[in-house]
């Protein structure tokens, strides 16, 4: 619970190595994900966005090129999920997809001053991931899953009746708004936190910050012992 | 792994409801939509309203880089199996006999606008002027984009009554909606109704137009079919 006091000496000395926050996998999956995103964003503004669209024009080569990008955007995670190395990725989704009574309880802090819900959540002795970035995991993967059918609808539009080519467009544009909210919130948390987003290009994070922001999954780190620490790390 | 086991699945839930919430989207979207476009018309021309999906208004597509500009010395072109070729200017075409209609116009990919008010001169009615021959069946349309067609049968044009629109929402077509002049074919598709249109060619069989030969059905009419009913 002490998150703010000075840890014992002995484990000073662990401080300066970090834990694994990502494996090479997961970082590797972040950052193709994140590219294909900005390709999605931006050919999809010039596709929706009538002064964009004046400016870039092109439509045919637009669509194309947005469409490859969402077909695109399920094999980089299939093929990091599917292999042997993909156990750090599967073990993570894992916890993303299981809520706890902590959970909630981190939810129901959002109406609280932000400085006291700071030491709201700190007593919490959250896993790996809180509850803000389980809904993320989740509304991003459902949410993705949508775009990529109402998408597919909208492009190969044959054989769907008109109204529900009406209804993709709906879900398509409404979605894709949403979608563009959350990565803005996304994109702005991390830059808030500069070391929790440079654990996506290191892999390591600081002792320090896992023990304030992740504590439960810290001492699962801890238990599993420094071998299995050091193995991980040997796959770096 | 102790701590991953616990704690109910809720983010797998959450990813089916999601998907659930999405096949409704698609199912019903189009009536929640007449919703939103009531809610968001009065306020789409101001200020992040405009922004937001579907506030019932154009989506003014382009397939080049941009919207186009007429040529310094821009006309219509009418010819190919004709008699008397026809080099047009707008206020040419201002003094022909003019057809006025009030119709929605329908986007192949689902959005549409209701009741544009459309002026112009019917395609029939201009393939008469300049005396199409009895071997011309479809036109032939080009755009000053350089890029996109179109064509229609004869016989579509006269069930349509397809216009080459001087004027549509009240004043003369602008730049981003295709003007000075575009095609509006009542009861196609939208990408039927070709803008920036600057040559009209009677040719003997109809030829598949840009987004024709980019996947798009030849056959555009809304319904599927020509109306039963209605007769030229």
């Amino acid at each position: 619970m002490s998150a703010g006091h000075t840890p014992p000496a002995a484990t000073d000395t662990r401080t300066d190595a970090g834990v694994l926050r990502f494996d090479r996998i997961e970082r590797m999956l972040h950052w193709v994900n994140a590219t294909l995103f900005a390709v999605l964003v931006l050919t999809g503004a010039a596709l929706y966005f009538t002064p964009l669209m004046a400016l870039v024009g092109r439509r045919l080569l637009v669509e194309e090129i947005h469409l490859g990008a969402g077909l695109a955007l399920p094999v980089p995670f299939l093929v990091a999920v599917a292999g042997r190395w993909g156990r750090g990725l599967r073990r993570d989704l894992s916890r993303l997809n299981r809520w706890t009574e902590p959970d909630r309880r981190w939810f129901r802090a959002l109406p609280q001053p932000r400085s006291v819900r700071r030491h709201t959540r700190a007593a919490l002795r959250l896993g790996k991931f809180n509850a803000g970035q389980k809904l993320n995991a989740a509304f991003t993967a459902g949410g993705g899953l949508v775009m990529l059918a109402s998408g597919c609808m909208l492009h190969w539009f044959t054989p769907f009746p008109l109204s529900w080519r009406a209804g993709a467009t709906f879900v398509h544009n409404w979605l894709a708004l949403v979608f563009f909210l959350v990565i803005i919130g996304h994109v702005s948390l991390a830059l808030r936190d500069r070391e929790a987003l440079w654990s996506m290009v290191r892999g390591r994070i600081s002792r320090a910050w896992a023990r304030t922001h992740a504590p439960a999954w810290l001492d699962e780190v801890d238990a599993e012992g420094p071998s299995a620490v050091a193995g991980r790390s040997v796959e770096e | 792994m102790p701590t991953a086991a616990e704690g109910a699945p809720i983010g797998r839930r959450a990813v089916v409801g999601i998907l659930g919430l999405g096949a409704l989207g698609i199912v019903f979207g189009r009536d929640v939509q007449h919703g939103v476009s009531k809610v968001l018309g009065p306020v789409r021309d101001t200020g992040l309203a405009g922004l937001l999906p579907g506030g019932g208004g154009f989506e003014l597509y382009t397939v080049t880089g941009g919207y186009p500009l007429p040529p310094p010395d821009y006309h219509l072109r009418v010819g190919g199996l004709v008699e008397r070729p026809l080099r047009l200017t707008v206020s040419d075409l201002e003094a022909l006999p003019a057809t006025r209609l009030t119709a929605d116009f329908q986007c192949v990919t689902g959005w549409e606008v209701s009741n544009v008010h459309w002026v112009g001169v019917r395609l029939d009615d201009l393939a008469a002027h300049a005396g199409a021959l009895p071997s011309a069946t479809a036109f032939e349309l080009r755009s000053f984009d350089g890029v996109y067609t179109e064509s229609l049968t004869r016989t579509q044009a006269e069930q349509t009554g397809a216009l080459v629109a001087y004027s549509m929402l009240g004043a003369p077509v602008t730049r981003d909606h295709g003007g000075p002049l575009r095609l509006y074919v009542p009861g196609m598709f939208g990408y039927k109704s070709i803008k920036w249109l600057s040559e009209i060619d009677l040719v003997e069989r109809p030829v598949p137009g840009y987004w024709e030969d980019n996947g798009y059905p030849v056959n555009a009419w809304i319904d599927g079919h020509p109306p039963l009913s209605r007769t030229a």
